[in-house]
């Protein structure tokens, strides 16, 4: 029997390693996969509770999370192409005009 | 089950998918052009702002509980619907101008309108999460709206990987508070908000909660993104996720942080003090070393944030009131600050830095006048509405004994009346040297209209605009 | 070690090997690859918690219709020559990953301290959580507002993506 509390380490530990994605590569393709990890990551935690609280609810919010992502990568990508065709680049470092 | 009862309460929203659903159609049939969906839109805003009118004395739980509306949410449909009155009014102009005018813009406008929307009447928190990812989404492509600009890309790109890092924040937050509570239902919460305030499970989730919902309302140390995004994004576009965005925001902040967790008092709450005071100050500070108008009312939104982040912390009823009142009169008042910057804007963002309204005064009087109103409301100078807004924020504060909070306020506004003031100095006491800028076209003038007669009812009569969304107050 | 114990270890393991690999590699279609072999973990993971529809999902939206959108946009990009950029270690990094990591051995303290007040599963009652009937019924009654919702998130998502990612507009 694995306990919950397992669930919920490896989710923050695969949560944070998404975060050291987005805060450490400037690639905006990786930054951006590292995202879907984090959100993925959360996932688990929501399924795990949902599992363990024998609450449908969670499994419910996972199913938006999924729709959400589905939706934020067409965006996303769409954002990345349209930078991508004035640019020839993604990467953030040689994207600044602004200051980032 | 479904009543009669649920679809009554949610007929703004129904309006607006309606409306858009509808523009959709005239696009894909080329029926009209851009601006037929503009008229499409106004009207459909219209209808909507009529609809949360006659919801305003109704209140109740609609959908199994996903969204409640009573009147501080049909007011803020109000709210909403006005902003998108504005910015549709002044967009025709803006991208005509620059050879960008697509149907496109209003469809977009009005899904980030309906996410708005269900953002301040979510009563659970699958829908606030939807309803933020709703607008979220639409505002990182406005954004980006004319694609051939480089700066606008940028834009664009930035906010969108911020916005959905911070979104996985927020997401985090609400699984643990899942975890902890058994549901997201929001009155659920309420209920079992007193057994398990103090349990770290609960707690780690409200703070992944305030760094996610942070990041939205701008708030230091969460704001880095602002002052890009707001100077890349298209003027009009930047108007419109200043005020409505961080309206929407604030609104779900507050409702989460008041009604539900009711944190008067608690470390919940000297946490939001602290980042509210932080805003404050770094937000004011800063913008007086900006030299671009959009990138000064960027740190000012920030700072703006700040002060609405108070009303948050007092945890009271009295703190809920005056957010409200306060987005009320920030709103109305930045619109205004951003169309007159769109106007004035020449093409390739030329005429939004400090430079260029020198003298103003002497070509076009009238605009200078409206501008110089926004800023004084912004400062937060009586009459206006601004003051207003500051006022009750910072009362509600001193009763929820947060009178450092207040003082830290009170200081950083005269701060920053240095460079809102700064604004009327270069419009009125230096002489122009520039070219002539035409007088707005009449679209933009109802929209100068409509905000600038609200910065001074607002001020004048704020009982009754309070009444409107806290008929017991 | 029962065959459950087995599958989260085995899985976890590969999981947290695999989320490395997307933030470390430097060509974006190994990146892209890892994720894949991630999102299938958990999809195996979704299966020892008895969530069998979400499990099923995850393979065909993310690792199927996600991922493939990834791969062909990095495929039609060319991205591959963005090797020659290749990152190097700077302050900006260091405490970017630190920030991450001190945040993580919080996060875990807490869940820690938190572990006592936990439930224990129900198998029973986990089992008839997640089948698909469940999740069907309580779709289209209970949650059928935010169901609508996302139809007009997608809606709002096509728009968006065909506006900015079109080659010509007319």
């Amino acid at each position: 029997m694995v306990p919950l509390s397992h669930y919920l380490f490896l989710s923050a530990v695969l949560f944070m390693t998404g975060a050291v994605g987005v805060l450490t590569r400037r690639n905006a393709i990786i930054v951006f996969m590292s995202i879907e990890l984090m959100l993925n990551s959360v996932n688990l935690t929501l399924v795990a509770f949902s599992s363990f609280l024998g609450n449908v609810t969670g499994q419910m919010l996972v199913f938006f999370v999924m729709t959400v992502a589905a939706a934020e990568a067409a965006v996303g990508l769409a954002i990345i192409i349209a930078i991508y065709r004035r640019k020839q680049t993604v990467n953030l470092d040689e994207i600044n005009l602004l200051k980032w | 089950m479904l009543t009669y009862t649920d679809f009554l309460l949610a007929m703004p929203l129904f309006s607006l998918t309606v409306t858009v659903l509808l523009i959709i159609a005239t696009e894909a049939a080329r029926v009209g052009r851009a601006r037929f969906s503009q008229f499409l839109a106004i009207t459909g805003l219209l209808v909507t702002s009529l609809l949360a009118g006659l919801n305003l004395r109704e209140s109740g739980v609609a959908f199994q509980g996903m969204i409640a509306t009573d009147a501080a949410s049909s007011y803020l449909t109000i709210l909403l619907s006005l902003a998108g009155i504005v910015t549709a009014l002044v967009a025709r102009p803006y991208f005509e101008h620059r050879d960008a005018h697509r149907g496109e813009f209003y469809i977009l406008l009005l899904f980030a309108i309906i996410g708005m929307v269900l953002m301040a009447s979510a009563n659970d928190l699958i829908t606030l999460f939807l309803g933020i990812e709703l607008m979220s989404f639409c505002l990182y492509v406005l954004a980006g709206f004319e694609r051939t600009k480089d700066k606008q890309n940028e834009s664009a790109l930035k906010y969108f990987l911020l916005g959905a890092f911070a979104s996985a924040f927020l997401l985090y937050g609400i699984a643990l508070i899942y975890g902890s509570v058994g549901s997201t239902n929001l009155d659920a919460i309420a209920r079992a908000y007193a057994g398990i305030s103090n349990q770290p499970l609960f707690l780690l989730g409200t703070a992944m909660l305030i760094v996610g919902l942070g990041f939205k309302v701008a708030a230091v140390p969460f704001h880095m993104w602002a002052p890009d995004v707001y100077e890349g994004a298209p003027t009009v576009v930047t108007g419109f996720m200043a005020t409505a965005g961080k309206s929407a925001a604030f609104a779900a902040l507050a409702i989460v942080m008041i009604r539900t967790f009711d944190i008067g008092g608690s470390t919940t709450a000297d946490v939001l003090a602290l980042l509210a005071a932080a805003s404050m100050v770094l937000g004011n500070v800063v913008a007086i070393a900006q030299t671009n108008l959009k990138r000064m009312l960027a740190y000012s939104s920030v700072a703006h944030a700040g002060y609405l982040l108070a009303g948050v912390a007092a945890g009271t009823a009295e703190g809920f009131a005056g957010v409200f009142l306060y987005l009320t009169a920030y709103t109305v008042t930045t619109l205004g600050a951003f169309a007159v910057i769109g106007w004035h804007e020449r093409t390739n963002d030329e005429g939004t830095s400090l430079d260029d309204y020198v003298g103003l005064s002497q070509h076009q009087p009238v605009i200078a006048a409206v501008m110089a109103l926004y800023m004084f409301s912004l400062t937060g100078i009586p009459p206006f509405a601004g003051f207003i807004g500051k006022y009750y924020v910072f009362m509600a504060a001193v009763r929820a004994d947060l009178t450092w909070l207040a003082i830290v306020g009170v200081l950083t506004s005269a701060v920053s009346a240095f460079y809102y003031l700064r604004v009327i100095v270069m419009m009125y006491f230096r002489e122009r040297d520039g070219e002539h800028i035409p007088l707005p076209r009449i679209p933009v003038m109802i929209a100068l209209g409509i905000t600038a007669a609200l910065v001074i009812v607002v001020g004048v009569l704020p009982s009754t605009v309070l009444q409107l969304f806290m008929p017991a107050m | 070690m029962t065959l459950e114990q087995l599958m989260f270890y085995g899985l976890g393991a590969v999981g947290i090997g695999s989320g490395l690999l997307v933030v470390t590699r430097r060509n974006p279609v190994m990146s892209a690859l890892s994720l894949v072999l991630n999102f299938f973990c958990l999809a195996g993971l979704y299966l020892t918690l008895n969530a069998q529809f979400i499990a099923v999902i995850q393979i065909i939206v993310y690792a199927g219709a996600i991922m493939v959108l990834f791969l062909f946009v990095i495929m039609l990009l060319n991205l591959r020559d963005e090797r020659a950029l290749s990152d190097r270690l700077s302050a900006r990094k260091i405490i970017g990953a630190g920030l991450a990591f001190g945040l993580l051995l919080q996060v875990l303290y807490i869940l820690m301290s938190a572990a006592d007040g936990f439930p224990q599963k129900d198998e029973a009652l986990a089992v008839s959580t997640g089948t698909v009937e469940v999740i069907g019924v309580q779709l289209f009654t209970t949650f059928l507002f935010p169901f609508e919702i996302t139809s007009l998130l997608l809606t709002a998502a096509i728009v968006g993506a065909v506006l900015l990612a079109k080659k010509k507009l007319d």
